[in-house]
C-alpha cells in the first residue's frame, strides 16, 4: 500500500479522491437506471473500487492501475444529467456548488508517455474538456479552483502556481509519467509562473491553446499553438450562452426593485392607494422587465452591433431603441406624458446599468476601461432613476 | 476580436524593451495578440487590445512587463 492510500484510509472523511463523492447521493449511478425494486442482481463492474461512504461518480469508467495507485479513467461522452446540470447550471441554478474533485485522472488509454493536461474543478470545465478531447489519451490533472473555472480562477489566484506544484505532488505526478511537461490552458496562464513551477516541481510547464477543442490538433502538430489557437473570441453563441446567468443576477436586485416599485405607484391624491400601487404598479413592473431584457439579454447578444465602445451607452442606446418601439404602449399605460417620461428614463437607465454589469463577463474589456466607465456613468444612471422615480410619483397627481 | 475594442489608451500594460530577453513567452501567453516579437525582442503591437489580465506579466522571467489595474 503506497502513502497516499494510507492517507486516504486514515482519515477519509478529510481527503476526497477523485473520482468519488461523499456527499452527492444523487450522482449514485443506480439511482438514474430503471429497473424492478426485486429484479435480477445488478452487476456492478467497478465493485472493487467502491468504499463505504463514497459514491463512485457516473463520469467514471474504469480504473487504471498506476505507479501511484489506482487513477480513474473518465468517459469522453457526457450522459444526459451532465447535459442537464450544463443548463441549469448555465441559468445560475446551483452555480458554484457545481465542482469535481481535484486531482488525477485519466481518459482514453494513457500511459507514461502521455500528455498532462492540467485544468479547473468546475464541472462545466470539466465535462468541457473531457468532451472535446476526439481520441486523445492522457492524464487531466484537476486543480482545486473552488468550482471556477480556468481564467476566472487564474484572476482570482486560485489556479496559481502553488496549487499546480501541490497538485502535482499530491498526485505524485512523477511515478504516473515518465516525463517532465505539463499542459496548462493558456488562460491559467494569468495565474501561474512557468519558471516557478519548474523551479518548485521540476516539470515543464507548457502553454496549451484556449479552447479546449484545439487540443487535439495542438498535440499532432508537436505541441504548437497557431495564432487562432492563441486568441480569444466572442462569438454570438459565446455570449448568448452568459445571457441566462446574467438575468440570474438581475433578478435578486429586481426582486427588491419591483417592492419599491409597487409602493412609489401608490402614492397619489389619496396619498396612499392599493389599487393604485397594482395598477401602476404592473405598468412600471413591465418597464423594470423592459430594462432587463434589453440590458442583460439583447446588449450581450447584439454587443458589436451597437455603436460605442462604452458598454454604459451600448445599453441607453438599446434601451431607447426598445422604448421606442414600444411608446404606443407606455404613453397609454402611463396616462400622460409625465408618466411615460418617468418611464422611458427607468427603462433606459435599467438598460444602460445591466449592459455596464456585463463589462464583467466579456473576455476583452481591461479593468481600468471599466472602472474609468463606472465613475462615469454610475452616477448618471443613479440620477436618471431618481428622476424617473420623482416623475412617477408626480404624474399620479 | 477586431469586432470587439473597448475604451482606448487606458490600460496600464507597460514594456521595458531594455529588460526583455526575447523568450517569447508573452507573444504565447498573450489572448489578444497585443506582442509580437521583433528581432528577438517583444513589442507591443495592439497596446488596446490590452484586457490587463496579467499573464504577461506573471510569465515574463525577468520582470519586463508590468499592469497595475485598479479595483475595475
Amino acid at each position: 500500500m503506497n502513502k497516499k492510500q494510507k492517507i486516504q484510509d486514515s482519515d477519509p472523511f478529510q481527503k476526497k479522491g477523485p473520482g468519488l463523492s461523499t456527499c452527492n447521493v444523487q450522482i449514485l449511478p443506480d439511482m438514474h437506471m430503471p429497473g424492478p425494486a426485486c429484479g435480477p442482481e445488478v452487476t456492478r463492474p467497478l465493485a472493487a473500487n467502491e468504499k463505504p461512504g463514497y459514491a463512485l461518480c457516473p463520469y467514471v469508467d474504469h480504473f487504471i492501475d498506476t505507479g501511484a495507485g489506482p487513477v480513474p479513467v473518465v468517459r469522453r461522452e457526457l450522459d444526459r444529467w451532465d447535459r442537464l446540470s450544463t443548463i441549469a447550471v448555465r441559468c445560475g441554478i446551483r452555480r458554484h456548488r457545481y465542482t469535481v474533485s481535484p486531482g488525477l485522472y485519466g481518459i482514453g488509454s494513457p500511459d507514461p508517455d502521455s500528455e498532462v493536461l492540467v485544468t479547473a474543478n468546475f464541472k462545466l470545465t470539466f465535462d468541457h474538456l473531457r468532451s472535446s478531447l476526439g481520441r486523445v489519451s492522457a492524464w487531466i490533472l484537476v486543480l482545486d479552483t473552488r468550482g471556477v473555472n480556468v481564467w476566472c480562477a487564474a484572476g482570482k489566484k486560485t489556479f496559481s502556481t502553488r496549487e499546480l506544484v501541490n497538485r502535482i505532488q499530491e498526485s505524485f505526478l512523477e511515478k504516473v509519467v515518465a516525463h517532465k511537461r505539463v499542459i496548462v490552458p493558456q488562460l491559467g496562464a494569468t495565474g501561474v509562473s512557468a519558471r516557478e513551477v519548474r523551479e518548485l516541481s521540476g516539470f515543464r510547464v507548457v502553454y496549451g491553446p484556449v479552447r479546449a477543442c484545439d487540443i487535439p490538433a495542438f498535440l499532432t502538430s508537436g505541441r504548437k499553438a497557431d495564432k487562432s489557437m492563441r486568441q480569444v473570441t466572442f462569438s454570438l453563441f459565446e455570449r448568448f450562452v452568459l445571457t441566462p446567468v446574467e438575468l440570474h443576477g438581475a433578478l435578486k436586485m429586481a426582486g427588491a426593485a419591483a417592492l419599491v416599485l409597487f409602493v412609489l405607484s401608490g402614492i397619489g391624491p389619496g396619498i396612499f392607494s392599493f389599487h393604485g400601487a397594482w395598477e401602476r404598479g404592473l405598468i412600471s413592473l413591465s418597464a423594470l422587465v423592459t430594462g432587463l431584457v434589453s440590458g442583460a439579454v439583447l446588449t450581450p447578444v447584439l454587443l458589436p452591433y451597437i455603436p460605442s465602445k462604452k458598454f454604459a451607452v451600448k445599453g441607453i442606446l438599446l434601451g431607447s431603441l426598445c422604448t421606442l418601439l414600444l411608446l404606443p404602449f407606455l404613453l397609454k399605460g402611463a396616462g400622460s406624458m409625465t408618466g411615460a417620461a418617468a418611464l422611458i428614463i427607468f427603462i433606459v437607465m435599467v438598460s444602460s446599468h445591466l449592459a455596464m454589469n456585463f463589462t464583467g463577463a466579456t473576455p476583452f474589456t481591461s479593468p481600468s476601461g471599466v472602472e474609468k466607465e463606472m465613475k462615469q456613468y454610475l452616477p448618471v444612471q443613479l440620477a436618471g432613476v431618481l428622476v424617473s422615480a420623482g416623475l412617477w410619483i408626480y404624474s399620479a397627481f | 476580436m477586431e469586432d470587439f475594442r473597448y475604451l482606448a489608451d487606458v490600460a496600464t500594460l507597460v514594456l521595458d524593451e531594455q529588460k526583455c530577453i526575447g523568450c517569447g513567452l508573452c507573444t504565447q501567453v498573450c489572448p489578444h495578440a497585443v506582442f509580437e516579437m521583433h528581432e528577438n525582442k517583444a513589442v507591443i503591437i495592439d497596446f488596446n487590445a490590452c484586457m490587463e489580465c496579467g499573464a504577461c506579466v506573471s510569465n515574463c522571467p525577468v520582470d519586463a512587463v508590468s499592469v497595475c489595474p485598479g479595483v475595475g
